[in-house]
């Protein structure tokens, strides 16, 4: 079949362009879609008018994703992947390598600075219910991007081959071996030997130099297409192709080019200005970016005295040490109380038959005969806190979307598992002490809270009626 | 070839063997990528057994050695440490070995071959840290009524002076005793007990 030929290149509104360069697009546009990528993603994708402060941090994600993929091709120039030389290779590489320093603390300071950036864009989905309907798919999409993100953090934490380095990963990888019956093997066949070593090593270089990246770019497409799919949501919560105009433009939208090209350009600015106090001023920000023990090489036969993750995994780290032999006990009766909770109050026959079948097993294998030893549970603890955000697009029943419009029981809410979050982050960069494990296990709680009684409470509260149109 | 001349059910049949043939073809490709992530030969042939001189090890001192990558622990404890041990049977989780972290030949009220000598692998049975040794009968952050021990700093797990794991604590089981024996008086061989030559 013969193409359709395509007009020559305009652009909306101004007619034929008879520029310079107006031959040579349209020779590309009847080749490739280039207009109607411009035109769909860019200068005719209608985003919402009132985005406000929280909405720079998507596409400030990409500008640091650029940055680490930037970075991290020109430092794998200098690196060797080698238990013999990485240490040094990476001290070559801050002392020796022309600009190496300035790569290396941009690929360090990068890192952290992705987790803020991502980190703050989680919470904006969260207070504008942009997870809701149509929307789960973008959500699902961001999450596994998040966990991609962590893989990538925890496999590039290992390269610089320092005590930090070598510890965390060992920690990390018997994570693995606390699983029932495959765990001693599939640990072994993750390090590819019986402690972290050379083999170790270059496997987590190849992983997170080009394995995870490429799943990464994967994923952040299907999350911008899926988004251009529905149309961004927005701080009211509303949606605003629900009314256009004469010409099917939604009425509360405005092209994302010029007008968010602009708007994100002055934050990616005050971004950047920000990130480079940081990159030539505190690169290790206290030892939050840049542990102090990872500048002493590893050593597989002296644990340093304190092993804390960076600050980024380290709530989850807090709610895996959390679980003790007693605290298991409460566990149990957590679940038992939650069964009865649906029991009672839940609507659907299967939502109770589901209960009523998993929690006496999870409970047996809690505190029966055949039980999980403490160390188990803390692992599955702590994956359920990762995996559990991929549920928040059914746990959120409320009738409206947005923050604004949410009764006075999601507010409590959703600050009180910030201020959670915070308080395990913080005792997870702290040593182990008997009132701090309490507080900690208070916490784990309250984590879990948040998610598992989302379906009670945001249906009990009242809310206020969501206006048909955007607020500015 | 029209529509309705098309043979739907041989259609949808050639559509799942392929998938399926497809299917089992992408598994079996898959079966020496994911072998070759097991540890190499070189890897296996690391696991020799090691000799440890001991002696130099004063009475209350504690010696490491590296055996197959991994720490391994040799302390020679004094008659005030033995006696610490019988003290704290009510504070640890498996006071009696029950749990096969030793050999047949270690499982006994001090988890050794010698109660002088205990041979631990100094990895945490929790998550494979390093705990620190604080031999010492002393008051403690960790513990006030502290006997003696090893402390893990990565979770706060606490071992007494044979290895055997405090209760509620992270970590599930003993130190590992690893299989030894001793080649004379003063050299240990790690990794091998087997008798005779």
């Amino acid at each position: 079949m013969a193409a359709t030929p395509k007009q020559p290149v305009a652009f909306s509104g101004l007619g034929p362009l008879n520029g310079p360069m107006s031959g040579l697009l349209t020779w590309v546009d009847q080749r490739f879609p280039l207009m109607s990528l411009w035109r769909d993603h860019l200068a005719e994708y209608y985003a919402p008018k009132n985005f406000n402060f929280w909405y720079y941090f998507g596409s400030l994600a990409m500008l640091v994703l650029v940055l680490q993929i930037a970075t991290g091709i020109f430092l794998t120039m200098h690196y060797k992947p080698d238990a013999a030389q990485a240490f040094a290779s990476v001290e070559y590489i801050m002392r020796d390598v022309p600009g190496g320093w300035l790569i290396r603390y941009l690929h360090s300071t990068g890192a952290s600075a992705f987790f803020i950036v991502v980190y703050l864009h989680m919470f904006r989905g969260l207070m504008y219910g942009s997870y809701r309907k149509p929307r789960e798919l973008i959500w699902i999409f961001g999450m596994l991007i998040y966990l991609c993100l962590m893989a990538e953090a925890f496999f590039g934490y290992l390269l610089p081959w320092g005590q930090m380095s070598y510890w965390g990963a060992q920690v990390i990888v018997n994570l693995f071996d606390a699983l029932p019956v495959i765990g001693p093997d599939l640990s072994v066949w993750i390090r590819g030997d019986y402690v972290v070593s050379d083999a170790t090593l270059n496997r987590f270089f190849a992983f997170h130099v080009i394995a995870i990246p490429l799943v990464l770019l994967g994923l952040v497409a299907a999350h911008i297409m899926a988004l251009h799919e529905v149309g961004s949501n927005n701080p009211d919560g509303v949606e605003i192709k629900a009314t256009k105009d004469a010409q099917g433009r939604p009425l509360d939208g405005i092209p994302f080019h010029p007008y968010y090209t602009v708007k994100d350009t002055l934050g990616a600015v005050v971004f950047l200005f920000a990130f480079c106090v940081i990159m030539f001023f505190i690169p290790e920000m206290g030892g939050y970016f840049l542990e102090y023990n990872n500048f002493i090489p590893a050593d597989p036969l002296k644990t340093p005295p304190q092993i804390a993750p960076l600050w980024y995994f380290t709530p989850y780290y807090s709610i895996l040490r959390a679980v003790t032999e007693d605290f298991v006990i409460w566990l149990a009766l957590g679940v038992f109380a939650y069964m009865l909770l649906i029991l009672f109050t839940a609507r659907g026959c299967l939502v109770k038959l589901a209960a009523i079948l998993a929690a006496p097993v999870v409970i047996l294998l809690m505190k029966g005969p055949f039980a999980f030893e403490a160390k188990v549970w803390g692992v599955v603890l702590m994956g359920v806190a990762t995996l559990i955000f991929f549920l928040l697009p059914w746990l959120d029943q409320s009738p409206v979307k947005s923050i604004r419009y949410k009764g006075p029981l999601t507010k409590w809410a959703l600050g009180i598992f910030v201020v959670a979050f915070f308080i395990l982050g913080y005792l997870g960069t702290l040593t182990v002490t008997e009132g701090r494990t309490l507080i900690a296990q208070i916490f784990t709680f309250v984590y879990f809270a948040f998610f598992l009684l989302m379906p009670w409470y945001t249906t009990m509260e009242k809310t206020q009626p969501e206006p048909a149109r955007v607020t500015m | 070839m029209a529509e309705q001349d098309l043979d739907q059910g041989k259609r949808r049949f050639l559509v799942a063997a392929t998938s399926v043939a497809g299917g089992v073809a992408a598994g079996a490709v898959a079966v020496p990528f994911v072998a070759s992530m097991l540890p190499s030969e070189r890897a296996l042939a690391a696991g020799a057994p090691v000799e440890a001189d001991i002696s130099a090890l004063a009475p209350g001192e504690m010696l490491t050695v590296e055996w197959r990558g991994k720490p391994v622990w040799i302390v020679r404890r004094t008659k005030e440490m033995l006696d610490s041990i019988k003290k704290s049977d009510d504070k640890v989780a498996d006071p009696v070995s029950k749990k096969p972290q030793q050999p047949a030949y270690a499982k006994n009220e001090y988890r050794a071959v010698k109660p002088a000598y205990l041979v631990v692998v100094g990895i945490c049975t929790h998550l494979g840290c390093a705990p620190v040794d604080k031999l010492k009968a002393q008051p403690e952050p960790f513990e006030a009524t502290w006997q003696g021990g090893f402390y893990c700093p990565c979770h706060g797990s606490l071992f007494d002076l044979a290895g055997r794991v405090y209760k509620n604590k992270p970590a599930p089981d003993n130190l590992e005793v690893p299989p030894h024996k001793f080649l004379s008086e003063t050299r240990i061989l790690i990794g091998d007990d087997s008798k005779g030559a």
